[in-house]
């Protein structure tokens, strides 16, 4: 690998437009599907940014704590899906606007 | 510096794609390649495990996770329910939301400019695949096994409780259905270890 050629903020900024493209997907999204993977989408935002702070400060421990994120994002995953094929199991309905069944 | 700007505009384009598509389907094609082209830039960052990981947990897996539920969700019940279009009364908040959210993190990063603490740390970078090299795999499971152990077996435990979830949520879902019935399909005696169970 070279020096590194770009500065660690623009790394930053990237993470936090795509964290804040998945927050868009999630607000105006109804599709329970598309705001799993625009969670996902903040997962790895959040990982990129430990991953370029952790080249910043040339300590594993970034890598360490992407990879425990990368783990949970895939639990996550697993368990918000078996929700979602419940839900519609039930409901048969996919819309979460129309799945109001545990509001007050 | 080229790699990373290309990355870039290929990551934030499939990212919009993803959100904004109508179809599930295509949502899941921009979301694989928002997820290649970040393992790429984590190669350009010295991180090659969790490159390799990235590869294989998001792009195999989480992926594939996404594709069989869609497949079995529109599967001979036609497409996902058309309901009221919220974009028009979500647009506002959500977009004065991101633009906070970033105004933020600029201004962060214009007050508190990011400089390496460590200069004679450069040293270390070397050829990829090299022990002792920053980000090489053998660096990555020494301290894996050693130094971070606990998280490594909070790992395991996570993913523990997110098998035995989902096997609790979605495993057998047929018993609750039809209450009653159930003598007729199955034995009892085949049925009692999967009602401890969730007991």
């Amino acid at each position: 690998m070279t020096a590194m050629p770009v500065d660690i903020s623009n790394y930053i900024g990237l993470s936090a437009v795509i964290f804040f493209i998945g927050v868009a997907g999630v607000l105006v999204r109804r599709n329970p599907l598309i705001m799993l993977m625009s969670i996902e989408l903040m997962f790895n935002a959040a990982n990129l940014a430990l991953i370029a702070f952790s080249r910043l400060w040339q300590n594993n421990a970034g890598h360490i704590f992407a990879f425990l994120v990368i783990t949970v994002a895939a639990a996550e995953a697993a368990i918000g899906l078996a929700i979602v094929v419940i839900v519609f199991r039930r409901a048969k309905n996919v819309d979460v606007d129309e799945v109001a069944g545990l509001r007050g | 510096m080229i790699l990373f700007w290309v990355l870039a505009i290929a990551l934030v384009a499939s990212a919009v794609f993803t959100v904004v598509q109508k179809i599930p389907v295509y949502s899941v094609v921009g979301l694989l390649a928002n997820f290649v082209a970040l393992a790429i830039l984590y190669l350009t960052l010295n991180a090659e495990f969790v490159f390799v990981m990235q590869i294989v947990v998001y792009s195999g897996a989480v992926l594939v996770l996404f594709l069989f539920v869609i497949a079995m969700l529109s599967s001979g019940v036609g497409p996902f329910a058309e309901g009221p279009n919220r974009l028009p009364q979500a647009l506002g908040p959500a977009l004065g939301i991101v633009a906070v959210g970033c105004a933020l993190v600029v201004y962060t990063l214009a007050r508190v400019p990011l400089q390496a603490p460590a200069p004679e740390a450069s040293a270390q970078l070397g050829l990829a695949g090299q022990a002792g090299v920053f980000g090489s795999v053998a660096d990555f499971g020494a301290a894996l096994f050693s130094t971070h152990l606990l998280p490594f077996e909070v790992t395991a435990l996570i993913l523990m409780v997110a098998v035995v979830g989902v096997v609790v949520l979605a495993g057998d879902a047929a018993p609750m259905r039809s209450r009653g019935s159930h003598k007729r399909r199955r034995p009892a005696r085949e049925r009692e270890p999967i009602a401890k169970v969730r007991r």
